[in-house]
């Protein structure tokens, strides 16, 4: 069900872990729906960001979409970050299975609440940056009978 | 080819040899349709009535009281759908319980939406329905109290015979869905006052495709699928033979060997439940210690999820389940574990796992030790565990 590229990622996840003292740290998701998201970054004085890591409770595609979120945001700058969106982080994993595109909002999300931390921390504004949802309100499919 | 462990055997399991053998000649030998009056169909009449008083047999049935339908879902269907009609003058209310088969629930769920009244029966943390509920529950106008026999993914066993005689003291119909229990516990119609009883062929190594439903002689249930005279006018279709065929078969072989095979799964599954709950730390048994399952065992892992422990159980080779929201493309876990009162958070965390006839000792073995591994990692990249490591060190 899952693309080669997700199954690598989910497999060799990049970027596992926490970070003492981050320059931002978003959690997003709750344990009700089953996926939780935390990503730590480390972020210059330049606003790059020069370190990612990521926590994950969740599927294969929450991992997957983790692993990616984080490589694709390392070496940005916090802007550049934000034109990662979960549909390019569902690109980069050759696509997600329908039920699993919520696992790449959530990423979108964490990258977006770490960022938020960051600029709150900082007392910046982050140009097109929105406070980030706790959680990501997800409609239930109605039952066929 | 690596390991492989198949350990999913409540979703489906392996055809026997001995099943298969007795299937092969109906395929191109004798393919008749036992409708027909030339002495070739009798040859396929005869078989379908050896594979009735074999399928009756395990349950202490009248061979007359079987009927071949095409899966266990189908019997839920025809169980339930049928008395709502056939006792629609006698009243309108269902009692059943919030653990069923969605072969049951969304059954009962479609009757609502025709107007008619369902009451859902709790359970306790174990998945037992209490009988006190169950009496207060029954109403004059109750028509059927449809109750599994064993839960599909905790395991857990009603106590069938009590409900027979709550049911058979009020003169309610009682059906049971037995798909899980039919051939792996004893089970006799009779003794437990069961009326309409649900079973599937390839839950105990028979053909997929291949179900009946058991009806006591007198209970008013009407044709479930129109269009011909087979199975004394109830369900029409021409018989599927080599299934019915295997049904049987396998159900004679289940029966035969029930006795010995829980004792050794039973023997195997209380290792493997000793284990995973000795040396993985935040685990639990899901349903009850004593009144499950030969071949079930169902744990949750805290701080990690259903899907993603599948994933790499699958990559060492070894295949189960898990009542997580994400395996089923569902938001919510499975009901049952939230029936059973788990929060969401740990349901997420559900492994079930479902031995076979053929299962050992070593495998069971090297999945706890893969198992050790696996929720460690999982738990390594866990912000819950995290949380809760942080919290417990301040």
């Amino acid at each position: 069900m899952y693309s080669e590229k997700v199954m690598e990622h989910f497999n060799n996840p990049r970027n596992v872990g926490e970070l003492e003292n981050p320059s931002g740290v978003g959690t997003v998701g709750n344990a009700k729906c089953g996926d939780i998201m935390r990503i730590y970054f480390d972020i210059d004085d330049q606003g790059v960001i020069r370190d990612a890591k990521f926590k994950t409770f969740g599927c294969g595609a929450a991992v997957a979409t983790s692993s990616m979120a984080t490589e694709l945001v390392k070496g940005k700058t916090v802007q550049q970050a934000l034109s990662v969106t979960n549909k390019a982080v569902m690109e980069a994993l050759d696509g997600l299975p329908p039920v699993k595109v919520h696992c790449s909002l959530l990423a979108e999300e964490a990258i977006h609440a770490a960022l938020w931390d960051y600029a709150q921390k900082n007392g910046i504004v982050i140009e097109g940056l929105k406070k980030p949802v706790e959680d990501i309100e997800e409609k239930a499919q109605e039952e066929e009978y | 080819m690596g390991k492989f462990i198949y350990l999913d055997n409540a979703a489906t399991t392996r055809v026997s040899q001995g099943v298969l053998d007795e299937m092969m000649p109906y395929f191109c030998g004798t393919y008749s349709n036992p409708s027909a009056m030339y002495r070739f169909a009798g040859e396929s009449q005869t078989a379908v009535d050896t594979a009735r008083e074999r399928a009756a047999a395990v349950i202490g049935a009248k061979p007359e009281e079987i009927y071949f339908t095409g899966s266990g879902s189908e019997s839920d269907n025809w169980a339930i759908k049928a008395a709502a009609e056939a006792y629609a003058s006698k009243g309108r209310h269902i009692i059943t319980s919030k653990i069923e088969h969605h072969a049951v629930l969304h059954t009962c769920g479609y009757l609502q939406k025709q107007g008619l009244e369902v009451t859902y029966l709790d359970v306790d943390a174990a998945g037992k329905i209490s009988l006190g509920e169950l009496k207060a529950a029954i109403r004059p106008d109750t028509i059927l109290i449809s109750i599994m026999a064993a839960n599909n993914e905790i395991g857990t066993l009603q106590p069938v015979a009590e409900i027979g005689k709550i049911a058979r003291n009020a003169g309610v119909p009682f059906h049971t869905d037995a798909v899980q229990a039919y051939g792996h516990i004893p089970i006799d119609v009779e003794e437990m006052g069961i009326d309409m009883l649900s079973a599937s062929g390839h839950k105990l190594n028979g053909p997929k495709g291949a179900g009946i439903l058991y009806i006591r002689k007198g209970i008013k249930i009407r044709s479930f699928i129109h269009g011909g005279a087979q199975e004394r006018g109830r369900r029409a279709g021409t018989l599927n033979v080599p299934g019915i065929v295997g049904f049987g078969k396998a159900a004679q072989l289940a029966g035969g060997t029930m006795e010995l095979r829980a004792a050794a799964q039973i023997k195997l599954r209380d290792h493997l439940i000793g284990r995973v709950l000795a040396e993985i730390p935040y685990s639990r048994l899901n349903g009850d210690g004593a009144d499950r399952l030969p071949n079930n065992a169902s744990f949750c892992f805290r701080f990690i999820e259903g899907e993603s422990m599948l994933i790499l159980l699958d990559q060492s080779g070894i295949c189960a389940s898990s009542g997580s929201a994400c395996t089923s493309g569902a938001l919510d876990p499975s009901h049952v574990l939230l029936a059973i009162g788990l929060p969401h958070e740990i349901a997420h965390g559900s492994l079930r796992i479902t031995l076979s006839e053929e299962t050992t000792l070593e495998e069971i073995d090297y999945v706890v030790d893969e198992l050790k591994k696996i929720v460690e990692r999982l738990r390594g990249m866990s912000p819950l565990y995290e949380d809760f490591v942080k919290k417990g060190n301040q």
